[in-house]
């Protein structure tokens, strides 16, 4: 929502451009068959469209807005998903224009309790953190996307119907110029947590909703502090309540706060209410100064997710497939974790790479990693907002205790948004116990300083086998699709990697590790290679 | 005691919170506190908590 006299996408700090539906000539190939079709272009559609494109698959990219997203929205970009965006190439714009952060700072009653710090280091390429408009995210996507010749976009294009037909999916498309309908080999269904797809295939999200509710705001004004997620609990401003507060890029600043028991959405979200609510934040804060309000929002804190993210020759991507409460910062992150999973996997399926039964372990890969979500997410939302008389006196007796005592404070500390491990995937090896440290099959590689720059920069296009040994690698030259790099024994990457100069480890195209072997065989690696890739029987 | 057991420890303080019901809680919590001032077996330790305790009780 915004302030009265203003449209939909008037903002203090963005341009919104207005994109039309397809014209002209193009209109008449707009039924031709089409291998993928991704139904709805925000971050998440965007990143799945771009990931089959790297793999040399074309898409037809729907979305029924004519312009991105309507305000800030999800904000806070974590480390792997500047590792995917990095993968695909368009990270550049989002270094230049993000705000990176590593530290938080939690208050009670106006006093601080606990600051805590993100794992950071010189190893590590990116920071933990990044806080950046929506808009921007969308926008810094949709350079690269309007620049690619594999993706066919199109604006203000309403998809009306799914139907399974012979071999595919039958997508039907409306826009202010007419209908029709495209024959699709596949569908991603990246249309977001009030999905049409999900209606259309007769599917319900299933799980929890969580009594609390928020209101985020977004106001641009001069305000001097750092990058520094700050969480108050008990403010004076909101008894009772938990607010937080983010800096972004162009003086916006995010304040999120919690609703009462009771407190009624509507009311709360009247333009005079927020303004209220927000001028109090900002006393309590100690901001002076003018302020304009820009932008706000009303959300409570779910968890719900689909059985199974697949349906046939349908997919569902990011918040068609799950809604997790914001305070995990998973919303976007998991998206885009969830596209690029299935992106290069379709894509190695439809190049003939892999065999189908890859498309297979999109599900209880990606859905694992919501419902590590949801427990994690659990946890916070008992803290941040009790269910009940007893969380309620335990969390206000660890914030009283947390004045004095350094233990305490640390039961306010967030969760440390750390990439899912897929221990139990069927195109994960079982980790070897040789081991005595470093990443396990299934986690996501840790990036090491590789002279005057990063492990991650030097991995090939598909898989890359990481061993220290050149022996091993020459053996593996013929394999199609992996290549292999050999690393210095006793280097910054073979001590983050555990590894001596027998080891090695199987990255797949999203960084994530296939296998690993202490001492690796060049036939356990051949074979487990192609079991990553479901090609065990050819 | 670690970070994940001193959640536990929270966690379940708040189920059997909750498990006392309404008006019961206090009892129950200063049984609680009875039986681990025995098991510390420091009565100058739990008067030291106690005075921890009784601070930032005001609103």
């Amino acid at each position: 929502m915004r302030p009265a006299g203003k449209g939909a996408t008037e903002s203090l700090y963005f341009d919104y451009p207005r994109f039309d539906p397809p014209q002209g000539a193009a209109r008449a190939a707009l039924d031709a068959p089409a291998r993928a079709v991704i139904v709805g272009a925000g971050p998440v559609g965007m990143t799945a469209a771009l990931a089959l494109a790297r793999e040399g698959v074309a898409s037809v990219l729907l979305d029924d807005k004519s312009t991105f997203n309507d305000g800030s929205r999800a904000i806070c970009v974590s480390r792997s998903s500047f590792q995917i965006l990095d993968r695909l190439g368009v990270v550049g714009p989002f270094l230049d224009k993000a705000l990176g952060w590593t530290t938080g700072r939690s208050f009670y009653r106006g006093r601080q309790i606990l600051e805590f710090e993100m794992p950071d280091s010189a190893d590590e390429k990116f920071r933990p953190m990044y806080n950046l408009e929506q808009q921007y995210i969308e926008a810094f996507l949709w350079q690269a996307v309007a620049g690619c010749d594999l993706i066919d976009a199109r604006w203000q294009s309403e998809v009306t119907g799914v139907a399974d037909r012979e071999g595919g999916v039958a997508v039907t498309v409306r826009d202010p110029q007419g209908c029709y309908t495209i024959p699709a080999d596949w569908v991603l269904a990246c249309d977001g947590a009030r999905s049409a797809v999900r209606g259309m295939r007769g599917l319900r999200l299933k799980g929890e909703n969580f009594e609390g509710r928020y209101v985020i705001a977004d106001v641009q004004m001069e305000h001097d502090y750092p990058t520094i997620r700050r969480a108050l609990f008990d403010p004076d401003c909101r008894r009772g309540g938990t607010v937080l507060i983010h800096r972004q890029p162009d003086n916006i600043w995010r304040i999120d706060y919690q609703l009462a028991e009771g407190e009624d959405a509507e009311e709360a979200t009247r333009e005079d209410v927020v303004r209220d609510s927000v001028a109090a934040v900002l006393k309590d804060i100690g901001h002076e100064g003018p302020w304009e309000l820009e932008w706000w929002s009303v959300y409570s804190a779910n968890t719900l997710a689909l059985d199974d993210y697949r349906d046939g020759r349908v997919f569902f991507v990011g918040d068609s497939a799950h809604v997790v409460p914001i305070f995990g910062v998973r919303g976007l992150n998991n998206g885009l974790a969830d596209a690029m999973n299935i992106g290069w996997k379709l894509g190695w399926v439809l190049t003939g790479r892999a065999g189908p039964a890859l498309l297979d372990s999109y599900t209880p890969e990606r859905r694992g990693a919501t419902l590590d979500v949801f427990a994690n997410a659990s946890k916070s939302a008992r803290f941040m907002t009790p269910p009940s008389h007893g969380w309620r006196v335990m969390r206000d007796a660890a914030l009283s205790l947390a004045l004095d005592h350094e233990f305490a404070g640390q039961l306010a500390n967030p969760r440390q948004m750390t990439p899912y491990v897929y221990a139990r995937s069927p195109v994960v090896r079982a980790d070897d116990p040789g081991f005595a440290g470093g990443p396990s099959a299934g986690d996501v590689l840790p990036d090491a300083r590789v002279g005057d720059g990063h492990l991650s920069d030097r991995l090939g296009p598909g898989f890359t086998l990481l061993c220290f040994d050149a022996g091993l690698s020459r053996a593996l030259a013929g394999e199609a699709g992996m290549q292999a790099m050999v690393l210095e024994p006793g280097s910054a990457a073979a001590r983050r990697l555990a590894a001596g100069p027998g080891s090695a480890y199987l990255l797949r195209p999203d960084l994530y590790i296939a296998a690993r072997w202490h001492d690796a065989r060049a036939e356990d690696v051949i074979a487990a290679y192609r079991a990553a890739i479901c090609k065990s029987g050819d | 005691m670690t970070q994940a057991e001193i959640e536990t420890v929270y966690d379940a303080l708040a189920a059997a919170i909750d498990g006392a019901g309404a008006g019961k809680s206090e009892l129950f919590l200063a049984k609680l506190a009875l039986l681990l001032s025995r098991r510390l077996g420091d009565a100058t330790a739990v008067l030291d908590c106690i005075a921890e305790a009784r601070r930032h009780l005001e609103d």
